[in-house]
């Protein structure tokens, strides 16, 4: 009898040190093949370079963190089925996807599972359904556009301007934005072309855009169709100033892209150029851990393990439930947390808020232009 | 005006590229009664070996050697020997489905052992503009345009004008015949192979600079080549040229003038109406052999 009292009670501490250190589970579900590929992989690797750090430091409240990687393939459908599978597993929080069309088709997914989803999708609509686990790792679309378009009619003095857009939720909310803002600037929109993704041949949208001859030329396309209308820019001599969001003046676009990325600007809401000395920190980790540059996404992935991190630790507790009460409203300082590298607030849509920049692309490097504050 | 003029140049240097292609898809139709579904594949992989040997250390000109050479070896010899030869015992569908395997595993092999995401790829020909009936038009366009139509026509000028050319052509038409004559049949099926082997490769060193390098980059012009080569005409190589010119411009002029957003769909309309009222394509043979 004393023997199986023993035993249970050996089990029960053994089983009790199990759990306090088990790992806590992120899922992550990217972009790691197709067209977001660039954004995938940076995002991925950004969240596998955090989890490293803040494991080799003990962890978060002593338990390290694991995170499993999905491939969404850069297609919703394949991303449904991905974040399903995962939130079967029951993670603490779910990571990704990028494309705000996959963040779309998940979230819905996730906030039925009472799953928090720290995504990187930009698009406009995302946060304003009332879903309340969802969490923004850079800005939306209403946020970011209006700085845009100032920035066309007030800097540029844009009388006319060639909007491009891809066409997926991505490109359409963009251009939404952009054309309203525009249109409420006095701006007049010359040429409204949408182009598809994975588009490989620009010149009969080029050719328009010469066409309508626009002081100046808005591009909203993912990475890689960036680059290729960029050369296509080049190619058939279009001279009006170019202007762009994180995607136009990316790492990787400035690398597929070469000397025709010269000249072009955009707003980001993060880049790894940004005059801030942890980001410049954050830089040289990653480059140093995956021999290249990387671009916004990096920073992305990177910025979620540190809100699951100062989020867990402002409750004290690992508590899925409680992780989306706690996010809203929160304001996360970088001197408190270096790992999010700028100070950031987070509101009751999940939006976020902080410091961002204007940037131009000169011989082949970003060059940040303008830091613009942030809007609370 | 001047937009058109732009765009036809552009159209014919795409189209261009499509027809070196879609010639591949004609010449092993002809010699083999081989559909190729993973010659979309075949033009992405010269590329990163090029890379890959530029990565080694390689210069530019001796990648884009030991690119072509490899592409033969790979994409022209060991397709023939290790691939059609044992498959075509059990058919042409078997054969087909094999080949749309081999494009799967050729695009998760560049994935693995690569990478999934684009890479930029140097040019043969300079960017910048020359001045051409009154127009800017640019020196990689009339680049692609004359480095593919010099292909076509050393091509053409070999099947037609050579005696090697003609005992290709036998092969093709009439294997038995041509044995009974004392032409090396087999001998002249691998040369077609290896043909088909060094135009995709050309025409990958000139279309990635502009698509880039990528592991899906096939699948489009896989789709397109196929395409143009249905319309021109499956068994004749003029019809795969003028088949791979038509689709480059119909695309441009579709995007430029009907719709961007149903670009994709126009040289399927197109393709519909060829197969609907000629359906051995518009410079195709209606009878599949002749002796």
């Amino acid at each position: 009898m004393k023997s199986t009292i023993l035993a249970g009670a050996l089990l029960a501490f053994a089983t009790a040190t199990g759990v306090h250190g088990q790992a806590i589970k992120l899922a992550d579900v990217a972009e790691l093949s197709g067209g977001g590929a660039t954004v995938g992989t940076n995002w991925k690797n950004g969240i596998d370079l955090a989890i490293e750090e803040i494991n080799a430091k003990g962890g978060v409240l002593g338990r390290k963190l694991e995170v499993t990687h999905a491939d969404s393939q850069s297609n919703p459908g394949v991303a449904r089925a991905q974040v399903q599978k995962a939130l079967d597993a029951e993670p603490y929080v779910l990571l990704g996807p990028g494309y705000s069309g996959s963040v779309k088709v998940t979230a819905p997914l996730a906030a039925e599972a009472g799953i928090t989803q720290i995504m990187g999708g930009e698009a406009a609509e995302l946060t304003q359904a009332g879903n309340k686990y969802l969490f923004r790792t850079s800005f939306g679309q209403q946020s970011s556009m209006p700085k845009v378009a100032k920035y066309i009619h007030d800097e540029m003095k844009a009388k006319t301007v060639a909007v491009v857009w891809v066409n997926n939720d991505f490109g359409r909310g963009g251009r939404d934005v952009v054309v309203k803002e525009l249109d409420r600037l006095g701006s007049k929109v010359v040429a409204d072309l949408s182009t598809e993704a994975g588009q490989a041949d620009f010149a009969a949208d080029v050719g328009k855009i010469k066409a309508a001859n626009p002081d100046a030329v808005f591009v909203y396309l993912n990475e890689e169709e960036s680059a290729r209308i960029l050369k296509e820019l080049k190619r058939q001599g279009v001279t009006a100033p170019l202007m762009g969001e994180t995607t136009l003046i990316g790492q990787k676009v400035i690398e597929l892209a070469g000397d025709a990325a010269n000249g072009a600007r955009g707003h980001v809401g993060l880049t790894t150029d940004a005059p801030v000395d942890l980001i410049k920190a954050f830089r040289e980790k990653f480059s140093k851990k995956y021999n290249y540059v990387p671009d916004h996404n990096g920073l992305k992935g990177y910025l979620a393990v540190y809100m699951v991190k100062a989020t867990t630790e402002k409750m004290g507790k690992v508590d899925p439930k409680a992780f989306a009460d706690t996010l809203h409203g929160l304001t996360i300082k970088a001197a408190d947390e270096p790992g999010i590298l700028m100070d950031v607030t987070f509101d009751q849509n999940g939006d976020i808020d902080r410091q961002s920049f204007l940037v131009e692309v000169v011989e082949g490097k970003q060059v940040v232009k303008q830091v613009l504050p942030k809007v609370k | 005006m001047s937009n058109l003029f732009d765009l036809l140049v552009a159209g014919l240097a795409t189209g261009a590229i499509y027809a070196l292609v879609a010639v591949g898809f004609t010449l092993l139709w002809q010699t083999s009664q081989t559909i190729n579904f993973a010659q979309g594949e075949f033009v992405m992989l010269p590329a990163f070996l090029m890379l890959a040997a530029m990565h080694a250390g390689a210069p530019f000109w001796l990648a884009i050697i030991l690119g072509i050479l490899l592409s033969m070896l790979l994409l022209g010899l060991a397709f023939k020997l290790l691939l059609v030869d044992p498959m075509m015992r059990h058919g042409v569908l078997p054969l087909a489905i094999a080949t749309m395997a081999l494009a799967i595993g050729i695009k998760e092999a560049v994935k693995q052992f690569f990478s999934a995401e684009a890479s930029p790829f140097p040019s043969i020909v300079p960017t910048g503009d020359i001045s051409l009936l009154g127009h800017a038009v640019s020196l990689q366009s009339i680049g692609v345009l004359v480095l593919a139509i010099l292909a076509v026509f050393g091509l053409t000028t070999l099947l037609n004008r050579t005696s090697l050319g003609h005992q290709m052509q036998a092969a093709a038409q009439n294997p038995t015949v041509a044995r009974i004559i004392g032409v090396p049949v087999e001998r002249m099926i691998l040369l077609t192979f290896l043909i088909n082997a060094f135009l995709v490769a050309l025409a990958s060193l000139l279309i990635t600079p502009i698509y880039l390098a990528k592991f899906s980059s096939g699948e489009v012009l896989g789709q397109a080549a196929f395409v143009a080569a249905i319309v021109g005409g499956f068994n004749q190589v003029r019809g795969a040229i003028a088949g791979g010119l038509l689709i480059g411009v119909l695309d441009n002029l579709a995007a430029s003038y009907v719709s961007t957003q149903y670009r994709a769909a126009v040289p399927l309309i197109f393709l519909i109406v060829v197969i609907l009222f000629r359906p051995q394509g518009l410079l195709g043979r209606a009878e599949e052999r002749t002796v």
